[in-house]
C-alpha cells in the first residue's frame, strides 16, 4: 500500500492536497482526539505526527508534550510508519518534552508555577521557530488526561494553559492535537473539562469501539467531526464523515462501513 | 425574531432603566451559540455605524477568541472597522488573561513577540479582578463615546470563562453593574449552560431581559451529551437547531417565542418554525402519478352515486332492524309479503321469479343429501 496515497482520515481532515501549495490546512486549528480503553487513539496521534513532519515540507515543526510514553515508544511506532524521529530531533523539527516523570511542586501554586513554566517552554520553542521562518508548528499533548494528574488534578489550571496554547494557535497559527480518554469522564454529570475541549476543539475525532461488538477484520470506527472547513469561495461547512479502521503493524487501513471484501 | 432581539439590541435602554440584557446559551448537543453571537455582533455593529441605534460605541470583550479574529469576522461582513470615528474597542481577556506571559517575560523565559499587540486591542492581564475588568469596560467605552449622555453597547464572549476564574456572586455583581451603568445602551453575553450547574444559567437568565436559547432539533436521549450511535441525527443536528427567545417586559410579561436556525456558509439564518413545517410536510407527500384529491366536482358527484346495498327508501320510511322492535310489528310486517305473492301482476316494476314444477317426481325442497352415495 502507498503509505502517500491519501486516506479516509486524510480525507477527513482536509488534508488531501494533490498539489502541495495549500498552506497545512490545520494552522490555527485544535484538534481533539477522544478515545476509549476499548478502542486507543494513539494511531491517530501517530498519523498526524507523520503528516506534520512529512519530508515535502521541511519548514513544519512538532512540539511534543509526551505524558504518556518515553521517546523510544514513539520512535519504534514513527520508524515502521516510514518517520525517522531520531533524525527530525537532530533537524530541530522534533522537539520531545519528556513529561513522563515530571512532577509539579506540591500545593497549589506549585501547580501553577509547573504549568506556567511548561507553557514557558513551549512558547518559547514556537516562538524561535517562528522567527526562524518555521511557520508550520504543531503542538502535540499526549494525552490530556495525564496532564491533569501530572497537575496533581488541578483542573482549572489545566484548562488555562488550554487555553494559552489556544491563544498560541491564533498568534502564531501553530495546531493544536490533543489526545484525552472520554470514558474517564462518563460518570460525572457534568464533564466539564471534556466538554470545555469540544468547546475548544475545532476538529473532533472520536475512536470507538463498533456497536455492534468486537469483530477480527474492524478494529473499530472513527468519527470525524470537521467544523468550518473553509474553501476557496471562503464559504464554510460542518462535515461528520464516519469509517471504520484496521491498526496494521505499518499503518492503518481506513474504509466505509461494510466496504471491506 | 432574531430580529426582534436585534431590535432591542440597537434601541437600547430608557431613562431611569436597566440596560436590556440577553444571555445566549447553548450546549454540546447544538453549540451554535457563538454563530448567534457573530450574528449579533455584526448587525449590531451595522447599526451602530448606520447611527441607527441608540448607542455610538461598542466594548467587546473577548475571552474565547482573539482580538484579531474579530476584526477579520467584522471586515469579512463588509463592516468598517478601521474607520476614522472609533467606534468599536476590544478588551482582550484571551492572549494574557491570567497574567502568564507577564511572568514568564519579567523572569526572562518567555517568547519575546507578540502578534497580537498590533491590532491595537486591550489587554487585561488579571480577569479574576472583577472590579479591575468592570472599570476597564467603562474606561474603554467612555473612550469611544466621550463624556456627556452617549451611550454604548458591551459584548461578552464567554461568560464560562469569567465564571472559571471568579465566583457566581462576583460575576453577577459585574453583570449587574454593567447592565445599571447609564452609559451602557445593551448588553449581551454568551454562556454554554452545560459548563455549569443549572444555578448559575439560572442566575444568569435571571439577570437578563432577553433569553435566547439554542436546543437541537431532536433532544437525544441520554441528555447533554450527544449520542454518537446515531449518526445521521447527529448530523442533522449539524446544521440546523431550535431557537427559543424569552422576552421579560417590564411589566412581567413574558413571552416566548421559537425559530428554526440553519447554518451555512459561515451564517447563520434564521426561519418560522411553521414554514418550515409546511415545506416538510409537502415533501413528505409521496410523488404519484395518480390523483389522490379529490375536486369540488368529484366530491359531488361521488355523493350521488347509489350503493346497491343501501335502502333506498323510496317514499316509504326506512325501517331498520334493531333488534328492539316487538314481536307484533314483525307479525304485521310478515303477512303483506305473503300476500304479495298471489298478487303477482300488480305492479308491473317488480321483478319476480316465476317457477313451474316439470313434473310430480321432483320431490320440493328435499332434505336429502344428492351425494350421499359417494363414498369419500
Amino acid at each position: 500500500m502507498d503509505q502517500r496515497a491519501p486516506n479516509l482520515l486524510d480525507e477527513a481532515l482536509g488534508l488531501v492536497d494533490e498539489e502541495k501549495t495549500k498552506p497545512w490546512p490545520l494552522s490555527s486549528r485544535v484538534v481533539l482526539v477522544e478515545d476509549r480503553v476499548e478502542t486507543s487513539g494513539a494511531f491517530v496521534l501517530h498519523h498526524l505526527l507523520k503528516r506534520a513532519l512529512s519530508p515535502h515540507s521541511s519548514n513544519d515543526v512538532v512540539v511534543f508534550l509526551a505524558f504518556s510514553q518515553p521517546f523510544s515508544h514513539y520512535d519504534r511506532v514513527l520508524r515502521k510508519l516510514g518517520c525517522n524521529l531520531t533524525a527530525q530531533r537532530e533537524n530541530n523539527r522534533f522537539f520531545f518534552l519528556d513529561l513522563l516523570v515530571s512532577e509539579f511542586p506540591d500545593g497549589d501554586e506549585g501547580n501553577r508555577d509547573g504549568l506556567v513554566a511548561l507553557y514557558g517552554k513551549i512558547e518559547k520553542l514556537v516562538s524561535t521557530s517562528f522567527q526562524e521562518n518555521k511557520k508550520c508548528i504543531t503542538i502535540v499533548i499526549d494525552d490530556f488526561s495525564l496532564m491533569e494528574v501530572a497537575a496533581n488534578g488541578a483542573t482549572n489550571y489545566v484548562l488555562d494553559f488550554l487555553r494559552y496554547c489556544h491563544a498560541l494557535t491564533s498568534t502564531f497559527g501553530c495546531s493544536l492535537v490533543v489526545l484525552n480518554h472520554e470514558d474517564i469522564y462518563s460518570s460525572i454529570e457534568r464533564p466539564a473539562l471534556i466538554l470545555q475541549m469540544e468547546y475548544l476543539a475545532d476538529i473532533l475525532i472520536k475512536a470507538e469501539p463498533l456497536a455492534t461488538g468486537l469483530a477480527t477484520d474492524v478494529h473499530g470506527q472513527l468519527t470525524v467531526l470537521n467544523k468550518e472547513i473553509r474553501d476557496e469561495q471562503g464559504s464554510s461547512r460542518n462535515k461528520i464523515c464516519n469509517f471504520h479502521f484496521r491498526v496494521k503493524e505499518n499503518g492503518v487501513e481506513y474504509f466505509y462501513p461494510g466496504s471491506k471484501t | 425574531m432574531a430580529e426582534s432581539i436585534c431590535r432591542a439590541l440597537r434601541d437600547g435602554a430608557l431613562q431611569g432603566e436597566h440596560a436590556p440584557a440577553l444571555t445566549i446559551k447553548d450546549s454540546i448537543a447544538s453549540p451554535f451559540g457563538f454563530h448567534v453571537f457573530t450574528h449579533l455582533l455584526t448587525q449590531l455593529s451595522s447599526n451602530i455605524l448606520a447611527a441607527k441605534s441608540q448607542s455610538r460605541g461598542l466594548v467587546l470583550v473577548a475571552f474565547s477568541r482573539s482580538p484579531s479574529f474579530y476584526l477579520d469576522l467584522l471586515n469579512r461582513k463588509d463592516i468598517d472597522v478601521a474607520s476614522s470615528q472609533k467606534w468599536i474597542e476590544i478588551l482582550d481577556c484571551y492572549t494574557d488573561p491570567l497574567g502568564w506571559k507577564d511572568a514568564l517575560l519579567a523572569s526572562g523565559n518567555g517568547g519575546s513577540l507578540s502578534n497580537e499587540a498590533s491590532t491595537g486591542a486591550s489587554l487585561c492581564r488579571n480577569v479574576k479582578d472583577m472590579d479591575k475588568l468592570y472599570s476597564s469596560i467603562i474606561e474603554l467605552g467612555k473612550g469611544i463615546v466621550g463624556q456627556g449622555k452617549v451611550r454604548f453597547c458591551v459584548a461578552i464572549d464567554s461568560v464560562n470563562e469569567i465564571l472559571r476564574h471568579a465566583s457566581i456572586s462576583s460575576v453577577a455583581g459585574l453583570l449587574s453593574n454593567l447592565r445599571s451603568n447609564d452609559r451602557v445602551s445593551s448588553i449581551f453575553w454568551l454562556s454554554h449552560s452545560d459548563l455549569h450547574e443549572d444555578r448559575v444559567t439560572a442566575v444568569l437568565e435571571y439577570m437578563s431581559s432577553m433569553v435566547a436559547s439554542i436546543e437541537p432539533l431532536n433532544q437525544s436521549a441520554n441528555g447533554h451529551r450527544c449520542n454518537w450511535e446515531s449518526l445521521p441525527l447527529l448530523e442533522h443536528n449539524y446544521w440546523k437547531g431550535k431557537f427559543h427567545v424569552r422576552f421579560k417586559r417590564r411589566n412581567g410579561r413574558v413571552r416566548v417565542m421559537s425559530e428554526e436556525f440553519h447554518v451555512e456558509q459561515s451564517a447563520i439564518n434564521f426561519r418560522s418554525i411553521s414554514s418550515e413545517d409546511e415545506i416538510v410536510n409537502r415533501s413528505l407527500l409521496p410523488k404519484v402519478q395518480f390523483n389522490l384529491q379529490l375536486s369540488e366536482k368529484e366530491q359531488i358527484d361521488r355523493a350521488k352515486v347509489v350503493l346497491p346495498f343501501e335502502h333506498q327508501g323510496t317514499g316509504k320510511p326506512i325501517q331498520i332492524y334493531d333488534g328492539r322492535r316487538s314481536l307484533t310489528d314483525g307479525k304485521s310486517e310478515a303477512e303483506p309479503v305473503s300476500i304479495g305473492i298471489l298478487q303477482t301482476n300488480e305492479n308491473s316494476s317488480k321483478g319476480e321469479i316465476i317457477y313451474l314444477r316439470d313434473s310430480d317426481d321432483e320431490r320440493p325442497d328435499s332434505d336429502e343429501d344428492p351425494d350421499d352415495d359417494l363414498d369419500i
